[in-house]
């Protein structure tokens, strides 16, 4: 048998079911490799070693005793998952790599969390992300960066890059992001895994610390899309502690399924459009070949290549860059330092607001604050945040009427493969240009899946994103999942992941 | 006096009412009265803005808010937007407000006053749903000043009420303010107790030259809560701007807030100074859509409102005006006054009205009690009334008696009894009484015959004295005339 860390999760749940191993000896399989290679890595920013292992131990039992009993355990019984740390998870530090939410620990745990530890599941530990989830390379974390497992000179992506990192490197065998404008597709894509941000609404947002609220999203990193499919058919459904959540009826074969099971693994009849808005010039070409290249295997299962038009897809950055640091500059209002996180004092309360929201906040997470306040304010609301709106509806109607046309929408994840750690420190709009592909998916709510399509000559993985009309996961996970069948980018692991 | 007859003044209305719901407006903490109940006692991770929580819609709040709503005969948004208001203080944990903007709950109402002038119907420009604040306590501690932040307040229902520039006069704006706090009261949104603030009052005045039709620049009067406050601080105002305009001066735009040991209003902040709330869609909610059914069902739930029943009260029940007006203010007394004339349909409702307001009331100021907390049901204040009409019991009498039942609880015709108070008009009694008097006091017959026609006036009370107050004063009445004018024509002849 090879490492327990190699396996799926879902081979971890049959291997658990079956009693070929034990929860204990899974997480601390993972408790070990992480204590190995993450001080180089950093994907964690904290690990619940005590607790999971407590966890794991409970979870053996349990599963024992249903052994004998011969019934069905919760479908994640034992199964240990990483989870960004823009997720609150009651008794564990919360601290959306800020300094501001430094030693917070929050009294409840995110739905999203609550739902997969009902199922079963035991959290490893808590994943690096940009501050407060703004960022695209997990540099912009307050305790420092992480490092992407095929090379560690690289960033991961972001911001779930702890998350994506910690599946690429098999430090858990899936995790949780979120995704607000591409933060769980542009990691899974830089790092070669699999990574889900679901329709908007299908996932609880109750615990996820806000930063675009219309537009944040909790999402899934994995080995593949059947792994993907499982963690969120979980966690997905109406709460009643969210208002914009939706009710989910799915079972597992409503998502990994192909999307037409009576042809048999093949994905004849369905329809892939090809949006000539993303396949542009400044394209890696290597990206473009990857890409091209499983559009056309994608072809030869059956499937039928449309090309198709998103003419608004131009306006999407910037639409995105009023509308998500407006809802963030009044989401990241409540960090005061008056009910919780560090205070620093001083005689007037203006200041005290001025010095421990100017100290503890970090440069990109201010200079949002400032774009937001600035487009929210009187006389600039209509022509910003205003206009802005508009544009979205406009940006969503393109993707309705594709929708008419085609079944999904594949596309580039980024135009690059992961870059090197610095390069875009002194240019925040070069490190904007990177959600170019993923943001039009959250402006109009829109399920979309990144999957590893090849690599590039310097071995860093290339992804895929396919994009899907609303609550139609299925079809993604469907379509990716006989893609996956047929390849094996996605089993590929980094140099580390041998070795360790 | 000078003053009115140049300038008039032209005031608008915002009233802050919190909403008498049993949890908070986007959470599920309870309300608790934040005058007595200990600090923080009512507070959840979502009315404390800790990250990462939500807020989700009180459906009681948005029913008791359509109450109000319909009851100000408001047109309904069928979809209304939550926004929210950004500013930065202790007692607002999230640093914003959720409140409504451009798409409030309802629109274009009216409350109808009634003033000296007359009947008037003041317009009522919107109405929206928010959350309240918490509260700040300032304190100084070894040299230290501070402030404590109280929470459980935070996140209380709060309606806003806005009228149009519709209102004149202090008086106007008074009667504004009562009627609307006895609306509030009338559909259970409010309890409408003043000094615990649950409704805060905020005028804006602005004084033009008389018969002009453009606005003066305005001030805004911040959180008053009690209708003293608000009469005499627009009162101020309007004096205040009068005279800076007859000196040639300009008024400031500005905030102002009242300062009642002095009674002045105090600047707080300009125009130059005032926020930026940087009001958008609130994206954690979705918009509010009102299921019409619904709403009708509210609308048809309505009780008779106070305007309505002012009006009818003195249609269909003769009552004045004045008693019709403190009826009406609070409906339990309506409801009393209705339910003992119709325990006995055959009283005056005007007499049974003024034993309402003067005995019954007295009583219930003297003692704080109110109409729901005595110990009289309207059936037997309606039976002490029938047995004075009947001539059962004299006036004075009866009030004894209404002491005696407000105290003990037993029905008059138990305290009659008791007491033997039933009134005397037994002819041959009364007359006995007549002639003791007039036997006892020759001089003051002396004086009557003499032409002083008003010592007739002091006779009689001889004889109710004698009559321990049980005397039937009209057969007392008509017993003594008579008997004097027998002496008058005896001594003539
Ligand atoms: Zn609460």
């Amino acid at each position: 048998m090879s490492e327990l860390t190699d396996l799926t999760l879902s081979e971890c749940i049959s291997g658990l079911q079956g009693g070929d191993f034990s929860s204990l000896e899974l997480v601390r399989a993972y408790l070990q490799r992480i204590e190995r290679l993450d001080n180089s890595l950093h994907a964690y920013l904290c690990v619940l070693a005590e607790q999971a292992l407590a966890q794991a131990k409970d979870a053996d039992r349990r599963l024992s005793s249903w052994r004998k009993e011969q019934e069905a355990p919760p479908p994640l019984m034992g199964v240990p998952l990483a989870v960004k740390d823009v997720l609150c998870v009651e008794g564990a530090p919360t601290t959306c790599g800020s300094r501001i939410l430094e030693n917070f620990t929050p009294p409840f745990t995110a739905t999203a969390v609550e739902r997969l530890q009902k199922a079963g599941a035991i959290v490893l530990g808590k994943t690096n992300t940009d501050e407060f989830a703004m960022g695209s390379s997990t540099e912009n974390s307050a305790y420092g960066l992480t490092r992407n497992p095929w090379d560690p000179q690289r960033v991961p992506g972001g911001s779930s890059g702890g998350s994506a990192a910690a599946v690429a490197a098999r430090l858990a065998p899936a995790a949780l992001g979120t995704d607000t404008g591409g933060s769980v597709r542009q990691p899974a894509s830089f790092c070669g895994v699999t990574g889900l941000k679901p329709t908007y609404g299908s996932v609880s947002r109750y615990g996820l610390v806000a930063f675009g609220s219309s537009l944040d999203v909790v999402g899934v990193l994995a080995h593949d899309a059947r792994d993907a499919a499982l963690v969120f058919q979980h966690m997905a459904g109406r709460d009643p502690l969210d208002a914009t959540s939706v009710e989910r009826n799915l079972t597992p074969s409503d998502l990994t399924r192909a999307p037409f099971p009576e042809r048999e693994g093949e994905l004849r009849g369905l329809r892939i459009g090809v949006p000539r808005e993303y396949f542009i010039p400044g394209l890696q070409a290597e990206v473009e070949q990857a890409v091209r290249a499983a559009l056309a295997l994608f072809e030869s299962l059956g499937a039928e290549l449309v090309e198709v038009n998103l003419p608004h897809t131009e306006y999407a950055l910037p639409v995105y860059y009023l509308v998500a640091p407006a809802e963030a500059s009044a989401n990241l209002a409540r960090f005061d330092g008056i009910r919780y996180g560090p205070r620093l004092p001083a005689d007037e309360l203006w200041q005290v607001y001025r010095r421990t929201r100017g100290q503890k906040f970090g440069p990109e997470v201010k200079r949002r604050i400032m774009l937001g306040t600035y487009a929210l304010s009187a006389g600039y609301y209509d022509a910003y945040y205003g206009q802005a709106q508009k544009v979205r509806t406009l940006i969503r109607q393109d993707f309705e009427r594709a929708f008419q046309q085609v079944d999904v929408i594949a596309a580039p994840v980024t135009p690059n493969t992961a870059f090197v750690i610095g390069e875009h420190s002194d240019d925040p709009l070069s490190m904007y240009l990177e959600d170019i592909f993923t943001i039009p998916a959250n402006l109009a709510g829109i399920p979309g899946l990144a999957f590893p399509v090849g690599f590039d000559q310097q071995g860093l993985p290339v992804g895929m994103q396919l994009m899907g009309p609303h609550f139609r996961e299925d079809l993604l996970l469907g379509a990716a999942g006989v893609y996956q069948q047929a390849t094996d980018w996605h089993r590929r692991t980094p140099p580390d992941g041998r070795s360790g | 006096m000078g003053v009115r007859q140049d300038y008039e003044a032209v005031i608008g209305l915002e009233v802050h009412a919190e909403l008498q719901t049993e949890s908070k407006m986007f959470c599920a903490c309870p309300v608790v009265d934040s005058t007595v109940a200990a600090p923080n006692i009512a507070v959840c991770p979502v009315c404390a803005g800790m990250p990462g929580v939500l807020p989700v819609v009180n459906r009681r709040a948005v029913e008791l808010a359509l109450r109000v709503a319909l009851a100000l005969e408001c047109e309904i948004a069928p979809l209304s937007v939550f926004a929210r208001k950004n500013y930065f203080y202790p007692d607002l944990p999230k640093g914003y407000q959720i409140s409504q903007y451009e798409q409030p709950l309802a629109r274009n109402g009216g409350l109808t006053i009634f003033v000296s002038t007359g009947e008037k119907r003041v317009r009522i420009r919107r109405v929206h749903l928010e959350e309240d604040t918490g509260k700040l306590t300032h304190v100084e501690k070894n040299g230290q000043s501070y402030s404590l932040v109280d929470l459980n307040r935070a996140g209380v229902p709060l309606l806003e009420i806005v009228t149009e520039p519709d209102l004149h006069t202090p008086e106007e704006v008074r009667a504004y303010a009562m009627a609307l706090r006895s609306l509030l009261r009338y559909v259970g949104a409010n309890s409408g107790d003043m000094q615990k603030g649950v409704m805060r009052i905020e005028p804006n005045v602005s004084v033009r030259p008389a018969g002009s039709a453009e606005l003066g620049t305005r001030t805004e009067i911040k959180n008053l809560n009690s209708f003293r406050a608000l009469e005499r601080s627009v009162d101020y105002e309007i004096r205040r701007q009068s005279e800076l305009l007859r000196q040639g001066q300009r008024v400031v735009q500005q905030t102002l807030g009242w300062d009642e040991a002095r009674g002045v209003t105090v600047a707080q902040r300009s125009k130059e100074e005032a926020h930026d709330y940087r009001y958008f869609p609130e994206p954690d909610l979705p918009p509010l859509v009102l299921d019409p059914a619904w709403v009708e069902q509210i609308r048809r739930d309505l009780p008779e409102l106070p305007a309505a029943r002012y009006r009818r009260f003195q249609q269909q029940h003769g009552l004045s005006a004045y008693n019709a007006e403190v009826l009406v203010a609070e409906r339990p007394v309506a409801d009393y006054f209705e339910a003992a004339l119709a325990a006995r349909p055959e009283l005056p409702p005007k007499q049974l009205a003024n034993w309402i307001t003067g005995e019954l009331f007295g009583w219930m100021n003297t003692y704080n009690q109110s109409i729901d907390e005595i110990k009289v049901a309207p059936a037997a204040l309606a039976e002490l009334v029938g047995m004075v009409v009947s001539g059962e019991i004299n006036q004075n009498t009866a009030k004894s008696v209404l002491a005696e039942m407000l105290e003990s609880g037993k029905s008059a015709a138990q305290v009659v009894k008791e007491k033997g108070l039933r009134q005397v008009s037994d002819q041959a009694q009364i007359e006995a009484w007549v002639e003791q008097v007039l036997a006892d006091n020759p001089t003051q017959v002396e004086s009557y015959l003499s032409g002083k026609e008003t010592v007739a006036q002091w006779l009689f009370g001889q004889v109710m004295r004698l009559g321990r107050g049980q005397a039937n004063p009209q057969v007392v009445q008509q017993a003594l005339q008579r008997k004097l004018l027998a002496i008058k024509q005896s001594h003539t002849r």
